[in-house]
């Protein structure tokens, strides 16, 4: 080659790059950023109140939204479902929105496709089904509250009259709804107001953390435990240890069956009539304070209140009813209410038809909207298989699924954050959803989804939620929207009341017998319910409850029938119902009914993303439509084992008392720790921040970790780091199991960091990166941190959370959007832990400042203080003994974590207070 | 051979001591059971750069700390090397002062012990930390980022103390070598090695005034170092005695810490002088009359350990603490128990054979003894750190810590580094101070000087 050549065929390549590095230039003008948008103003965040769908019902929550970018959801004062509250999956949702495993695209049979696209290839299709009447196509949906998608629903069925609609939540309440029916005749929704019942009995059902109502309930129930409030009292009698039976007063495990014939028992001792109640009804193993109870419940006629679990069969639904009109609970403590769900039916029957209809090659198109049923449906149902057989799939899903795996297209999802919508709470308040951030991948709601069926051409959810809400909010509708969406709350929609009354001698059934070794309790995972949360790392390692397992389920079994049949932790069994087996490692569970086993959904997902896929084993795999909540089967040692992570491996409290118990009632005097010390006291400054945890408020429901970690920008770890012991959490709930392995007292503690005025971290750091402020508040200098470690093997409580790895994804685009910009991102190498939210605590001193005064009592709130359902937290000023914080502390139940060591924890703790019946036999009472 | 008592054989010159000597360094071949010892401490060596590599790019988390036991074999290993590190400088220095002739042929190889396991030792502290490119934030000096050390923390002490340490022993060892690498440098027949060994011996001639300074300086640092063998290991001791842990929090700590150092030094020492006056011939040097001298300080601090162990039981059960009779009870039968029981058997109750002369006039139950008491003071420190850590206060946050293969590769591969500073010490320096045994030699046989 000719030098010249060289050179020319450079400058051709040169010019060439050159073109293409400016080929990127808009066509569309930009503005530069001189006029800021409209009330964005950097580093003050703005907050939005919306709502979080979860299983159909709406958990109201206020978003915060920095820079245009959610980065933080909390419960909604504003409304009755939440007060404030926000559980831990709603908590966990931020990190979904951004999750880079959501499906980012329309595709058609795996291929990249678009949405239009879609809408032309839906059109010959379902002009065809028009001619027919609509005959041939499906909708399967899940459970729907949402007054929009309700009337377009109706719309739906109007244009297309032949058509047929589905809705299927594996998680659902079919028994008591199919338990109303039996009791009343029809469907009715059950409200509860725990504020006034003074006598409890939950017959296995765990209202404090299921169901769309349990934020309230918590909240109602903790309020009746607070110091000056006469307490109220909790008998449990459950198969699966579970939080509510952790509160309880009274607990007794009983296998799931037996609690039917409980339920029988105790209707016939409180004089319910019931036709072709079992002739003769054999008590199972004699509950110790039945007697107690029942005269407990006769005493407080009007103000007791008896529950049964969603997964206890219809009749004892039915008998509960029964049982709590005979003691006059109705319209008292319990009211009834039109269902909130629209069109409400028996989800496993109604995905029963669809699939009949499939088999029966009636189904033409069907759209799935929302769901996972090819994970979710009962195993006997063959959904997977029977799918594939209708000629046009479609579904709208968050990620691509198992489901989506086996449809023809697939349309992405919007995120909660990202659309406009609507739902109904519990009680039937609505609110409106309204996004915080365009969609980040395009995707479309349900609304906008089945327009897309009904309309010529596809409306956006704003107009299909604004058009059917114009006219519905009164004359001037514009005031009433912009309030509506304020609020978080549309007034007026609260579900009317109903006026119940019993079929006259209902019949319920006699319990079945149960056949197998072993019965099968199947329940929603603690954190990744049924599977939908299942690409969560949040909700993957928060440890569960009682077991303090992450990463993983297990087949939880109690301690005598794992000592039967020769287990420990992580062996694996093989569950075998019929045809259908299962291999699943157990985890021994003090507390659990004996020959009964406990499995939660949600694990053992094929497709569900790289944190979620792969993980647990498939309880969906042994579940039938016939048994969907309590089956039996054989079990046979495999020998196999599994390694479980669990962040809590010793659950006695070695007679150190960490958690104190009183009892209701008793005299208690302060402890009055002596401040005593060699050294001058710290000259004090304007405030003393400082905290108290109600141990008997708190349920241990898990919020306060996840909102901790969503507010700290606290990275997960991973199984192998938290089995490693390395978990991040600041926030950890302790769980001690008091009193033996057949029903031991679950104790909760919540453990955030003590911010100790004698702190012995502080004095051991080299470097000086642990330091205390003038305010009391343990400062951690992650800037300076070396990483000796020192500080965190001093530190008694062991709160101190150091980065072995690069924990912190750096990496991934979409997580730098996640993080809370008030807050560092800790690197490899450098401990943290708990700073009682100095960031929350600098932005309303700056506040206070601006406007000349104190900060106000209650005007700071810890993130896990803001969360909690149980409100056991409270923080504040303790140099003022007017604040609540000062006044909690002055309680004669306050204690020092620790106190014998003088390290003067600024987090103190109220005794857990328990109110057994006094008649109640010793042994048998908590406490 | 020489009888027991005697601390050389009868019968050497100034001229056969310096042949002897100056003979391992000045050999034109290298022997090569030096090249397969050599070989694989350098093996050894590279693993720990591999491991250390890794290390660096990854992070502490390879190791198997975690929260509760923030501290693993890092720590254990400093703390063990530290501990064999105390030998050199006692011998060298306190048995200089109290006029113990029989140190002589012992105490160059030793001090050279102490230079390498100090040097093992401070590798520790900064590996182990978080992010050790900013380990220097632990001196003070004046800088524009307002660090100033934290001087409530024992780590800054450990910083000085072992510093300090480090500083000393090596300056007391160099100054020690001069008038041999004066010898050195006249008696090797390469120029290279006479420019080398001419450059280090900084100019020395041998006459009165050198030898005058020489010694006032030896003394002087001997008095230096006397200090330091207690300071370095009551501060390294301050570690754990300061923090409030179960287990750590114990002021019979410094005394108990000096002497298992010592106990764990002389154990050092007799594991390497039995291989090498074996590998060299150096039975008339190094004689029986050394080890039997050894061992009897084994003997007598071994004891002194044991105390302190029955002090730390006595005291769990005197303070009436919950905490402290938990963390004997745990040691003792808990998860490690294994590991408590074989530090008892290996530090305590096997050195009891010292009593018997038998044992003491046995070069091999000798070597056992002292491979024994190297294992057993490992044993102790992991004890100390990893037992009391993993179960402290509050229940729910016990733990357990499982050393990985990287833990095991840095332990190794420093072992490594050591034996591979050792080898190349033999092969290019005097292993016994030449001008020291012609000291010793008696009056007649210094006459027939060469």
């Amino acid at each position: 080659m000719q030098r010249r050549d060289f050179l020319s065929m450079m400058t051709a390549t040169l010019a060439a790059a050159g073109l293409n590095g400016c080929s990127e230039t808009l066509p569309e003008k930009i503005v530069p950023y001189v006029r800021p948008p409209e009330e964005v103003v950097p580093g003050k965040p703005l907050y939005f109140a919306t709502a979080m769908p979860m299983a159909g019902y709406a958990m109201p929550l206020i978003a915060e939204s920095n820079m245009g970018r959610p980065t933080k959801v909390d419960g909604n004062p504003e409304h009755p479902a939440s007060l404030g509250a926000a559980s831990a999956i709603a908590q966990a949702s931020v990190w979904s929105l951004y999750d880079p495993d959501r499906s980012q695209t329309v595709t058609n049979d795996g291929r990249i496709s678009t949405w239009e696209s879609f809408v032309s290839a839906l059109a010959s299709p379902l002009a065809e089904r028009s001619a027919a009447q609509g005959d041939g196509l499906s909708l399967l949906t899940g459970a729907i509250t949402s007054p929009t998608l309700a009337w377009q629903l109706e719309m739906l069925l109007q244009k297309f009259p032949r058509a047929k609609w589905h809705a299927y939540e594996p998680v659902g309440c079919d028994n008591a709804r199919a338990g109303s029916r039996l009791a009343f005749g029809n469907y009715v929704d059950s409200q509860y107001r725990f504020d006034r019942a003074d006598a409890i009995l939950s017959l296995d059902r765990d209202f404090l953390s299921h169901g769309p109502a349990c934020l309230r309930h918590a909240k109602d129930f903790a309020a009746r435990r607070r110091p000056g409030q006469p307490p109220n009292r909790l008998y449990v009698v459950e198969s699966t240890p579970s939080i509510t039976g952790a509160k309880a007063d009274h607990r007794f495990p009983l296998r799931a069956r037996d609690i039917t014939t409980l339920a029988y028992l105790l209707g016939e001792r409180l004089g319910v009539r019931a036709v072709s109640s079992p002739q003769e009804i054999t008590p199972p193993t004699a509950v110790p304070w039945l007697d107690v109870l029942i005269r407990d419940l006769q005493e407080h006629k009007g103000t007791s209140l008896v529950l049964a679990g969603d997964e206890q069969p219809p009749a004892v639904h039915a008998l509960v009813h029964a049982i709590n009109a005979a003691l006059g609970n109705i319209d008292n403590t319990v009211f009834y209410s039109e269902p909130v769900e629209a069109r409400p039916v028996e989800h496993v029957e109604s995905l029963k038809e669809l699939v009949s209809d499939i088999a029966q090659g009636r189904v033409a198109i069907l759209a799935i909207a929302g769901g996972n049923p090819a994970f979710t449906a009962p195993v006997d149902f063959q959904f997977s298989k029977l799918l594939e057989s209708v000629p046009f799939r479609i579904r709208l899903g968050i990620y691509e699924d198992e489901t989506s795996a086996l449809c023809h297209w697939h349309i992405p999802e919007a995120h909660y954050l990202e659309s406009w919508g609507d739902a109904r709470a519990f009680d039937g308040t609505a609110t409106i959803l309204q996004p915080l951030i365009n969609p980040l991948y395009r995707g479309k709601n349900a609304s906008e989804f089945l327009s897309a069926l009904i309309d010529q051409s596809p409306q956006t959810g704003y107009d299909i939620v604004r058009t059917f809400w114009k006219g519905r909010m009164g004359t001037d509708f514009e005031t009433a929207w912009r309030r509506a969406l304020h609020d978080g709350v549309v007034s007026g929609t609260t579900a009317q009341t109903r006026t119940v009354s019993l079929v006259p001698n209902f019949a319920v059934p006699a319990p079945l017998p149960g056949q197998g070794d072993v019965e099968v309790l199947f329940r929603p995972d603690p954190s990744i319910f049924d599977g939908s949360m299942a690409n969560n790392p949040w909700l993957q390692e928060l440890p569960k409850p009682i077991t303090k397992l992450t990463w993983d389920n297990a087949a939880l079994i109690s301690p005598t029938t794992a000592e039967r049949l020769e287990l420990t932790n992580g062996d694996v069994v093989e569950l075998r119902d019929g045809s259908y087996t299962l291999q699943a490692p157990v985890w021994i569970s003090p507390g659990h009914a004996n020959d009964s086993l406990t499995l939660h959904f949600g694990y053992g997902r094929t497709r569900a993303g790289q944190i979620g896929t792969g993980r647990g084993f498939n309880a969906y795999a042994i579940r039938t439509s016939g048994a969907p909540t309590i089956a039996h089967s054989s079990i046979r040692k495999t020998g196999a084992r599994v390694p479980l992570a669990s962040t809590q491996s010793h659950h006695a409290m070695e007679g150190r008392d960490p958690v104190r118990t009183i009892v209701a009632g008793s005299a208690v005097e302060h402890e009055g720790l002596s401040d005593a010390s060699l050294y001058p006291p710290r000259p004090a400054a304007d405030y003393a921040w400082g905290m108290s945890i109600d141990l008997s408020a708190c349920i241990g429901c898990n919020a306060c970790v996840v909102a901790c970690q969503a507010e700290n920008n606290i990275p997960y770890v991973g199984k192998s780091e938290v089995a490693n012991g390395r978990e991040m959490h600041w926030i950890r709930i302790d769980t001690y199991f008091d009193g033996g392995n057949e029903n031991p007292d679950f104790l909760f503690q919540p453990v955030p960091c003590m911010h100790c005025e004698n702190a012995p971290c502080e004095l051991v750091c080299p470097v000086g990166a642990t330091t205390h402020s003038v305010e009391g508040l343990n400062e951690q200098t992650y800037n300076r941190c070396v990483g000796t470690r020192y500080c965190s093997n001093n530190c008694p409580y062991k709160v101190r959370r150091f980065n072995f790895l690069q924990y912190a994804d750096y990496e991934t685009p979409t997580f730098k959007l996640l993080n809370n910009p008030d807050v560092t991102v800790r690197s490899r190498g450098v401990m943290e832990k708990c700073t009682y939210c100095v960031q929350r605590i600098n932005h309303a001193r700056i506040t206070a400042e601006k406007e000349g005064r104190r900060i106000r009592d209650g005007e700071i709130v810890t993130a896990c203080q803001a969360t909690c359902p149980a409100d056991a937290i409270v923080f504040g000023d303790i140099s003022d003994p007017q604040s609540r914080v000062a006044r909690l502390k002055a309680e004669p139940r306050d204690y020092r974590l620790l106190g014998e060591l003088n390290t003067r924890p600024r987090t103190t703790y109220l005794s857990r207070l328990v109110n057994p019946h006094p008649d109640a036999p010793k042994e048998n009472r908590r406490g | 051979m020489a009888d027991d008592q005697s601390i050389i054989t009868p019968g050497y010159t100034y001229g056969s001591v310096t042949q002897k000597i100056s003979s391992i360094v000045l050999a034109r071949r290298t022997p090569w059971g030096w090249m397969v010892g050599f070989g694989i401490s350098f093996l050894l060596l590279t693993l720990l750069m591999v491991a250390v590599t890794y290390l660096l790019v990854i992070g502490v988390g390879i190791w198997g700390i975690n929260v509760p036991v923030g501290w693993g074999f890092a720590i254990i290993n400093f703390v063990w090397w530290v501990g064999i590190g105390h030998a050199g400088t006692l011998i060298s220095a306190i048995l200089l002062l109290l006029r113990q002739r029989w140190r002589t042929s012992i105490n160059r190889f030793a001090e050279a012990m102490t230079l390498f396991a100090v040097a093992c030792a401070g590798m520790f502290p900064l590996l182990h930390l978080g992010r050790p490119k900013f380990f220097y934030w632990l001196i003070p000096y004046p800088n524009t980022m307002h660090l100033w050390p934290q001087f409530r923390s024992p780590l800054v002490w450990d910083v000085f103390a072992v510093g300090t340490y480090m500083t000393v022993s090596f300056l007391f060892w160099y100054v020690g070598l001069i008038p041999d690498l004066g010898t050195l440098r006249d008696r090797s027949k390469s120029r290279a090695a006479q420019i080398v060994y001419g450059i280090f011996a900084m100019g020395w001639r041998g006459s009165a005034k050198h030898w005058h300074h020489h010694e006032v300086a030896y003394l002087l640092l001997a008095g230096l170092a006397t200090a330091l063998v207690v300071s370095v290991h009551t501060v390294v001791s301050f570690d754990f005695a300061v923090g409030i842990i179960p287990g750590w929090h114990s002021t019979i700590f410094p005394p108990y810490f000096v002497a298992g150092a010592i106990y764990s030094g002389f154990a050092m020492v007799m594991t390497l002088a039995i291989p090498m006056r074996a590998a060299y011939g150096l039975q008339d040097f190094i004689t029986m009359k050394h080890l039997t001298n050894m061992a009897k300080v084994m003997l007598a601090t071994g004891m002194i350990v044991a105390y302190g162990y029955m002090t730390e039981i006595f005291m769990a059960w005197y303070s009436g603490s919950r905490f402290e009779q938990d963390m004997v009870v745990n040691r003792m039968t808990g998860p490690y128990a294994s590991l408590y029981w074989g530090l008892i058997l290996t530090n305590i109750l096997l050195p009891q054979a010292l009593w018997f002369r038998r044992v003491r006039s046995s070069v091999l139950l000798l070597f056992i003894v002292a491979m024994s008491v190297n294992i057993g003071m490992w044993l102790e420190r992991f004890v100390i750190v990893v037992t009391s850590l993993h179960r402290d206060f509050l229940p729910s946050a016990w733990g357990m810590y499982y050393p990985t293969m990287w833990d095991w590769a840095t332990f190794i591969g420093s072992i490594g580094l050591f034996l591979t500073l050792l080898f190349l010490f033999i092969r290019f320096l005097p292993v016994i101070s030449i001008f020291e045994m012609r000291q010793i030699l008696p009056e007649p046989q210094r006459k027939e000087s060469a």
